[in-house]
């Protein structure tokens, strides 16, 4: 028996993100299948839970549509080949599976969450590539010591500001930014490419860092 | 709560993945030692989290979503290799992210002695980068050198003292080509440090330049 199957058997209609996991390929069970989204109002946040609480399948395949592409993206820009960064996709999301239940909404949300697996799992695959008798868990996700339960709280609410404040960003600067964190690439060579000199370059980062810092302080 | 860290630049590239993982350990282990990095980090994942999310993805081979749900019933156990060794999580000195990367608790460690100073490298498959424990007596001098890359050095245990200022557990010392240096260990307790070096120590007290010219022979 799927997961699928047993998580529907146990749980029955009726549950948080009703539907989740309950349909199948025959469409027998509850609730009937509807051509419109069944899930139409489900943030990522919800579809990791969904995943802790009951290996929820359908929401797997939801977040698997929704990230796996950008971890992909992600992997080839800091210059994976194909085959390499379709294989971190397929590792990143399988250790979404398998940790869903170490996420926690109120200390960051989903999509960096995943951002941070896609990250470490990285980092393992390289080593892996240098060392093959040297293989991985994942250490780094537990790397950080615990930060107490209020500043938890605290960052997880700037999170929201954080992210209204990147899209209002000038494009210069969020593509700084943007090539910054996905490029494998050194200030020195963004530089280059930019035709900018390198000092240039990391003034404007900073630039664009004390820019969503003030919007931040603006927001609170 | 440490009192040198790593800069803003050192950080970010921390949080978006941009390091080598000998320096990203590093860092993860003064992170994990140090209350303000840990908010500036969470903070710097956050915009990582955020520019990811409006990232375009790159389309997936066809049959992508079946092999990842073909996986997810596969007992992790049956497909985890071998393991980092987690030898150091006992050791309450040695920072969790640094724990993984150990056989053992720091007194067992294979500790290798060169020139008075205890040595024990991890992390070798790294070409141009030397990642390595380093154990220091207490109140014992290292030979004065500068580098020709930088030399990022996680205090541990202890502490020393050079021009740039005096290092004690958690704090980072980093020192680049610019900086001519001889550290002190402080008395009362060995000095025991996680130093990254991206490139050969260049030795260059008096001493030093003869020993200098032995290593590249």
């Amino acid at each position: 028996m799927s997961f699928e199957q047993s998580a529907g058997l146990e749980t029955g209609p009726g549950i948080a993100l009703a539907g989740l996991g309950a349909s199948n390929a025959q469409g027998r069970r509850w609730p009937p299948r509807v051509p419109e989204d069944p899930l139409p109002d489900c943030v990522p946040d919800d579809l990791v839970e969904a995943i802790a609480r009951r290996q929820d399948r359908e929401a797997f395949k939801r977040l698997f549509a929704a990230f796996a592409p950008r971890v992909k993206a992600f992997a080839r820009r800091r210059g994976a080949e194909t085959q390499v960064a379709e294989d971190l996709a397929q590792d990143v999301m399988l250790t979404v599976w398998r940790r869903a239940a170490q996420f926690d909404r109120r200390k960051a949300s989903a999509s960096t969450w995943i951002f941070t697996i896609a990250r470490n799992r990285r980092i393992d695959m390289m080593r892996r590539e240098a060392r093959p008798a040297f293989d991985a868990e994942d250490p780094s996700l537990q790397a950080e010591a615990e930060p107490s339960a209020d500043e938890s709280l605290a960052e997880r609410r700037r999170e929201g500001d954080l992210r209204r404040a990147v899209a209002r960003l000038p494009e210069t600067q969020s593509q700084l930014l943007r090539l910054a964190y996905f490029e494998d690439k050194s200030h020195g060579v963004i530089a280059e490419e930019l035709d900018l000199p390198l000092g240039t370059v990391k003034s404007r980062i900073r630039l664009a860092m004390h820019k969503l810092r003030q919007m931040l302080k603006e927001d609170e | 709560m440490p009192a040198y860290h790593p800069g803003s630049e050192l950080l970010m590239d921390y949080a978006s993945g941009a390091l080598p993982e000998p320096v990203a350990l590093l860092v993860a282990s003064h992170v994990s030692l140090c209350r303000a990095c840990q908010g500036e980090v969470a903070r710097l994942e956050a915009l990582g989290g955020a520019l990811f999310d409006a990232l375009e993805g790159e389309p997936l081979a066809e049959e992508a979503l079946d092999r990842a749900l073909a996986r997810l019933e596969v007992p992790e156990s049956l497909e985890a290799v071998a393991p980092l060794p987690c030898g150091g999580r006992t050791d309450p000195r040695v920072p969790l992210p640094l724990g993984d990367y150990l056989e053992s608790d720091l007194d067992t460690l294979p500790w290798k002695n060169r020139g008075g100073v205890g040595e024990v490298a991890l992390l070798t498959g790294f070409p141009g980068i030397r990642t390595r424990l380093l154990r220091v007596k207490a109140g014992a001098a290292l030979p004065q050198h500068t580098h020709e890359g930088a030399e990022y050095t996680l205090l541990l245990t202890g502490g020393f003292s050079d021009d740039t200022g005096h290092y004690r557990r958690g704090d980072l010392a980093i020192a680049d080509a610019s900086i001519d240096h001889k550290p002190i260990a402080d008395e009362g307790e060995d000095c025991i440090c996680l130093a990254v070096t991206d490139a050969p120590l260049r030795l260059t007290g008096r001493f030093g330049r003869y020993l200098n010219f032995l290593a590249r022979l």
